[in-house]
């Protein structure tokens, strides 16, 4: 038998388990978080940047 | 189709292994080592001309082999191998069955498609526009094209990732937290989706520019974008490999990290704040303000640090404490002393992550402080970090890792034992030498990516002092002994997947490569003790040298550039 496939403990209310945890154990939250921190941060505040400068006359 | 028909029962963790995920580990393993063999050639090419006294390539054929170089390492040996990982720490560290098959197979498929279509490409001579091709800088369309074609392949594979997550919970195969080694890949997954999409939304429009369709590319739009996927993916091995050194250190010692719960915080401040580096590349673009500069590679970018550096005391603390706990409780370094300093995993993965701290990370945050950066931009010190953090950092964490998974995954021992034990030793010296002697190159004004650094044909004179020529010399020396040390790898694994001895049970059985069947690289758990002496020391010399070096620069830059 697997190490991590042990016999099935009860499951916990979603009310035990803290924040943190509930954060850290969803993939997807964690995917949305770190695609739109940098999306918003490094590139679309760099693009602003950049198509603010004015064209040369 | 029967369970037993495509699982197996691996007899040295007891882990269920799914015949599809063990050979796609095996065969983008396989397809990451060629492509690491011809990097690493037109690398040492790279390094033999810009050894002053050989200067081995005309100036075209430089540029064509610097693309190749750039392109073989940083993306396809790289991100083949990431991709094993990724499978390897979902479908077998969950003990679960990879999802959909046939699309890992088809982005497998895919990724070796673009990859050979780019090399083509650069090796037809007319796209001689290096790893970051900026515009106006043009390559044939189908260098970019081989480029994009990579780049779905590769989130097809991170797709497959994130589905086999899906299913091994919904299927049960583990219980709780997945393990923080799964968890390291997450992150890396996570990171390299935004690093795909950066590029997929600059290498198109660029594509297209290439064949004419559109008239212009902005070269400094370009350059937000393009970084964002050109840095991200560095990022991506800075996550797969620090999976990689605490699957290692829980693998062969059995260490448990300090605190799980830490370690996973740490991987946090990677997936918000790591992708944000890439803006060090801008930093003395003109038309953008400090404010963005300043917040990405210091405000925010200080918090991915943070990360790493709470990784850099966690790894070695877990050693610590999985040693002590057996016994090796002399002095300070008894611990260290008697590690497997002869088992390359183990010697591979601690020489990684000390040349990676101390030369990559710390001179990773003198580049991203925009004042200083001044003194080094676009000279030599940049490739010399990068190959700190790249080679002596992730490609020595890879190899280290191969000799765990020749064994468990490829199911042979190892051939050329004492090639292999020295291995480690040759390749880190050598990429260190590598970086540390093109990092002074650098801060002497040596540029990067440059032919002949004396600017023989310039209009105006430039002079190199003396050592500047040494350096060079010196990093030729090291990229000679990194390339036997690369040689080295190639050969233990080429002769160990085609001439080594089969690994039965019984072979695993008296030949156990891991300690205690891997309970602690597949379960969610900690050692819950800070009593770590050695590592406290060994953490205040790596702050104090942090401390100094960053000063040292302030006092360079306030001589090269004083204020009056």
């Amino acid at each position: 038998m697997a190490k991590s496939a042990k016999k099935a403990a009860p499951e916990p209310e979603p009310g035990d388990i803290p924040f943190m945890q509930r954060l850290l154990d969803n993939p997807f939250i964690l995917l949305f978080i770190g695609v739109t921190v940098p999306t918003l941060i490094y590139l679309v505040w760099g693009v602003v940047e950049v198509a603010q400068i004015p064209l040369a006359k | 189709m029967a369970i037993a028909a495509v699982f197996r029962t691996c007899p040295d963790t007891g882990l269920k292994v799914h015949s599809h995920a063990e050979n796609l580990i095996k065969a983008n393993a396989v397809v990451a080592v060629i492509f690491l063999a011809v990097g690493g050639f037109f690398g040492l090419l790279v390094a033999l001309t810009r050894w002053p006294a050989v200067h081995l390539l005309p100036a075209d054929a430089f540029y064509l082999v610097l693309t190749a170089h750039g392109a073989n390492v940083l993306l396809f040996w790289i991100l083949f191998f990431e991709v094993a990982v990724l499978y390897f720490a979902s479908a077998i560290l969950l003990n679960s069955r990879l999802a959909m098959p046939k699309v890992a197979w088809g982005s497998f498929v895919l990724m070796i498609i673009g990859a050979v279509i780019a090399n083509v490409a650069v090796l037809q001579g007319e796209s001689s526009v290096m790893f970051t091709s900026y515009p106006p800088l043009k390559a044939v369309p189908h260098f970019y094209l081989g480029l994009i074609l990579f780049a779905v392949g590769m989130l097809g594979a991170v797709l497959v990732f994130f589905a086999t997550l899906v299913i091994a919970k919904d299927e049960k195969t583990y219980e709780g937290s997945v393990p923080l080694v799964t968890f390291g890949a997450i992150t890396a997954a996570i990171i390299a989706v935004f690093t795909l999409a950066s590029g997929a939304v600059i290498l198109i429009p660029t594509w297209l520019w290439s064949m004419d369709l559109i008239s212009e590319v902005d070269p400094i739009i370009y350059k937000v974008i393009w970084w964002g996927f050109g840095h991200s993916s560095q990022q991506v091995n800075v996550a797969v490999q620090v999976a990689i050194w605490y699957a290692i250190a829980a693998m062969v010692l059995g260490a448990k990290p300090l605190s799980e719960k830490v370690s996973r915080a740490a991987f946090l401040l990677y997936i918000v704040f790591l992708q944000l580096a890439s803006a060090h590349h801008l930093l003395v673009e003109p038309g953008i303000s400090s404010n963005w500069k300043v917040f990405n590679t210091s405000y925010a970018f200080y918090l991915a640090v943070l990360g790493s550096m709470i990784h850099g005391m966690s790894i070695p603390g877990a050693i610590e404490a999985a040693q002590r706990r057996r016994g090796l409780t002399q002095g300070i370094f008894e611990w260290l002393r008697k590690a497997p300093w002869d088992n390359p995993a183990f010697s591979g993965m601690f020489l990684s992550l000390i040349l990676f701290g101390f030369l990559g990370g710390i001179t990773g945050v003198v580049m991203g402080t925009e004042q200083i950066n001044l003194i080094i931009h676009n000279t030599m010190y940049v490739p010399g970090h990068f190959h700190a953090t790249v080679v002596a950092g992730t490609t020595l964490a890879f190899m280290a890792i191969t000799y765990l998974l020749i064994p468990l995954i490829f199911r042979r021992e190892l051939v050329f034992k004492r090639l292999a034990k020295w291995q480690p030793y040759l390749f880190g010296i050598g990429a260190a030498g590598i970086s540390l002697f093109m990092m002074g190159a650098g801060t002497l004004g040596v540029p990067r990516r440059h032919w002949d650094i004396t600017f023989t044909d310039a209009p105006l004179t430039v002079e190199m002092p003396g050592t500047a020529f040494l350096m060079m010399g010196l990093n030729g020396v090291f990229a000679i002994l990194a390339a036997i040390g690369g040689l080295a790898y190639i050969v233990v694994v080429v002769g160990s997947v085609f001439f080594g001895k089969h690994r039965d049970e019984a072979v695993a059985k008296a030949n156990p490569v891991i300690f205690d069947g891997g309970e602690a690289v597949t379960q969610y758990g900690s050692e819950g003790t800070i009593r770590i002496p050695g590592t406290i020391v060994l953490v205040a010399i790596f702050f104090t040298s942090f401390v100094l070096y960053y000063f040292v620069n302030w006092k360079y830059l306030s001589e090269v550039w004083p204020l009056r």
